[in-house]
């Protein structure tokens, strides 16, 4: 398909320690078009920012392993490049904005100098030209600046962020991973970076995956939705799919679990149980365990997948809200 | 009828080099039997200082707390330890509140052995009672806190604090670390507790759709002041304080279709240390004015409904 920036094709991605095999990654099929802000949402432990880290090939290996798939950039497979041809992708075709920007800048050096290095590294220009771009960044993100020259810690929490969004935008990336990018931050900050991110986006239609356990920030910014449980794509559709329909059992779960500013029910309703353990996953559907639509089949197999409207998808046997 | 508990005008500083970080600064509420406070903010506007001051880890600058109406202001060691049987807290991170060196019935024992009230067969078998209220199975008694996911860690914790039977509960941000599936079942657990026992809790949260669904009343905080309290409904219903405004619009609905208009405030939270006399939000606010540099006083604007903002009326009327 021409439109589409990225392809994930079957991606199993394990983590090999002594004690164990982790299976993090289970055969994840994604498609990214060109503009496009997917959203990646799942508990702790599910994948996401494993998917994330294979995309930019960042993972460690070991522990990490590939043990299959492809991922392929512009009709490029990533998985075949060298590392040197890597280096000239990372942050200036994919780019990344890290979880906790506390840890994501160097403490030790000026912000401005870490976001024009990235500019420097992937463009031949000078050093003060450089600089100069990365004024301009910082000022798009809503920086004075007057500010290029001052430390990560003379910045409050939300410009640190802003900070890793000009760095990670500052070569007009193709494809932005946003890992958590709002997690850290408090609501009202939240506001300002997720307004901010939507209008970058729009201005330079970058792609995005935004990465988020939060269905609240997904149903603000993005197009379409993937729900990843213990390591699988269970459900996938655009966001009208996702919010008006959900069908996987998980998605219903997930849901029922959030306490609703409009709602006046007495209890919650969550998922009962907790994640299979991805060291010894059940063979058949990984949800089955925690599911209350379980049946007979669902521990034999893993269920296929099944479009249940065109273009929304299902990872189960048994789809459909229990309302 | 005395409430349970009443916190007057509690003001807690910290000397810094640069002056008095004002990490709470005149608060004044009361809660009673079997009720559910609420106290929201943004992080360093005093509100884990709030609760750690009333329990008394943290020595007060000035105001006092009574329980069931003694003042325990300034207790003696014999009538803190009394105290503390009465209020407990649950820590935000089950991570890291954990002894890692102690199983999970070591954990849950500790405060039974320092009472010393019990003897060890006693406490034994309250640990076993203490692990079933929470919800965690027998078999974990011998695990440590490593082995066991951020949900049951967090169960643990919630056992730790219950175990004196205490009156009183801070909840220290109980649900923010834990996924959405695990964080309903705790908040679920909680609510089980409270109907069966009594309690009554502080919850302090920085997130707006849990403390709307488990509060009574909520306090919102803003730089070590209360600028808006009010029954949960009525808050989110009709808030009358523009930052209570901006944060509220500023959470993220999990629905595509009712998509509310943002209230983006300009810039951030500003330094607690030695803070004008004014309104501290003053700087972030689209509604400030001259007269907003003077001191602001919450004002009962209707029946338990109380804004500390000298132009609510003029925001509010339209």
């Amino acid at each position: 398909m021409a439109d589409n920036l990225l392809e994930i094709r079957d991606l199993v991605v394990e983590y090999h320690t002594d004690d164990a095999i982790i299976h993090a990654v289970n055969g994840v099929n994604l498609n990214v078009k060109k503009g496009e802000t997917i959203g990646l949402v799942g508990e702790t432990g599910a994948g996401k920012t494993t998917i994330a880290r294979s995309i930019l090939r960042i993972l460690q290996t070991p522990p990490a392993k590939f043990c299959g798939g492809n991922i392929i950039l512009n009709g490029e497979d990533i998985m075949n490049k060298s590392e040197k041809e890597m280096r000239r992708i990372r942050g200036n075709k994919i780019s990344m904005i890290f979880q906790d920007p506390m840890t994501a800048l160097n403490p030790i050096e000026k912000v401005g100098f870490q976001i024009a290095e990235a500019i420097g590294l992937h463009n031949k220009i000078t050093k003060s030209e450089a600089e100069r771009r990365a004024c301009d960044m910082l000022e798009m993100v809503g920086i004075p600046m007057e500010r290029f020259g001052e430390y990560p810690h003379q910045f409050s929490g939300g410009m640190k962020q802003r900070v890793v969004i000009a760095m990670a935008l500052a070569c007009n990336p193709e494809l932005l991973l946003a890992d958590e990018p709002t997690t850290a931050l408090d609501v009202t900050i939240q506001a300002q970076v997720l307004e901010m991110m939507q209008s970058l986006k729009e201005n330079l239609g970058t792609s995005v995956i935004l990465i988020t356990h939060d269905l609240g920030v997904v149903a603000d910014i993005c197009d379409s939705v993937a729900v990843i449980y213990a390591g699988s794509i269970v459900e996938y559709g655009t966001a009208e799919h996702i919010f008006d329909n959900p069908s996987h059992p998980y998605t219903v779960g997930l849901f029922n679990s959030l306490p609703k500013l409009n709602s006046t029910e007495p209890r919650l309703k969550p998922i009962k149980g907790l994640m299979p353990d991805p060291t010894n996953l059940p063979k058949g559907c990984a949800f089955c365990e925690r599911c209350p639509k379980a049946a007979d089949g669902c521990a034999a197999g893993a269920p296929a997948v099944l479009e249940i409207e065109p273009g929304h998808f299902v990872k189960c046997l048994n789809p459909g809200g229990d309302d | 009828m005395s409430a349970l508990l009443e916190v007057r005008n509690l003001k807690k500083y910290f000397k810094t080099g640069g002056g008095a970080l004002h990490a709470v600064d005149d608060i004044s509420f009361t809660l009673d039997e079997g009720k559910t406070l609420g106290v929201v903010g943004e992080s360093g506007c005093g509100k884990t200082t709030l609760g750690r001051a009333i329990l008394h880890l943290l020595d007060i600058t000035s105001g006092q707390v009574f329980y069931e109406g003694r003042d325990i202001t300034n207790p003696n060691k014999s009538e803190l330890k009394a105290i503390r049987e009465k209020m407990q807290i649950i820590f935000q991170d089950p991570f890291s509140s954990l002894n890692p060196r102690m199983s999970v019935s070591e954990a849950i024992m500790e405060p039974l052995l320092l009472q010393g009230k019990l003897s060890k067969a006693d406490i034994m078998s309250e640990v076993r009672v203490l692990m079933d209220t929470v919800g965690i199975a027998e078999r974990f008694e011998n695990s440590y806190p490593h082995e066991l996911d951020g949900g049951r860690r967090q169960r643990i914790g919630i056992a730790r604090a219950l175990s004196l039977k205490p009156k009183f509960i801070v909840c220290d941000e109980p649900v923010s670390a834990l996924d959405v599936s695990i964080q309903a079942q705790i908040i679920n657990l909680m609510l089980d507790l409270q109907a069966e026992r009594g309690l009554a809790y502080m919850f302090v949260t920085h997130d707006l759709s849990v403390v709307k669904y488990i509060s009574d009343d909520i306090m919102v905080m803003y730089l070590g002041q209360s600028v808006e309290k009010a029954p949960s409904d009525e808050l989110f219903s009709n808030p009358l304080h523009p930052y209570t405004k901006a944060l509220l619009s500023a959470i993220p609905v999990p629905d595509i279709h009712n998509k509310t208009k943002r209230i983006i405030m300009q810039g951030e939270i500003t330094s607690p240390i030695n803070p004008k006399p004014g309104c501290r939000f003053m700087a972030r606010c689209q509604h400030a004015s001259e007269e907003c540099a003077n001191p602001q006083t919450l004002f009962e604007s209707s029946p338990n409904h109380f804004v500390a903002c000298c132009k609510y009326k003029e925001i509010n009327k339209e």
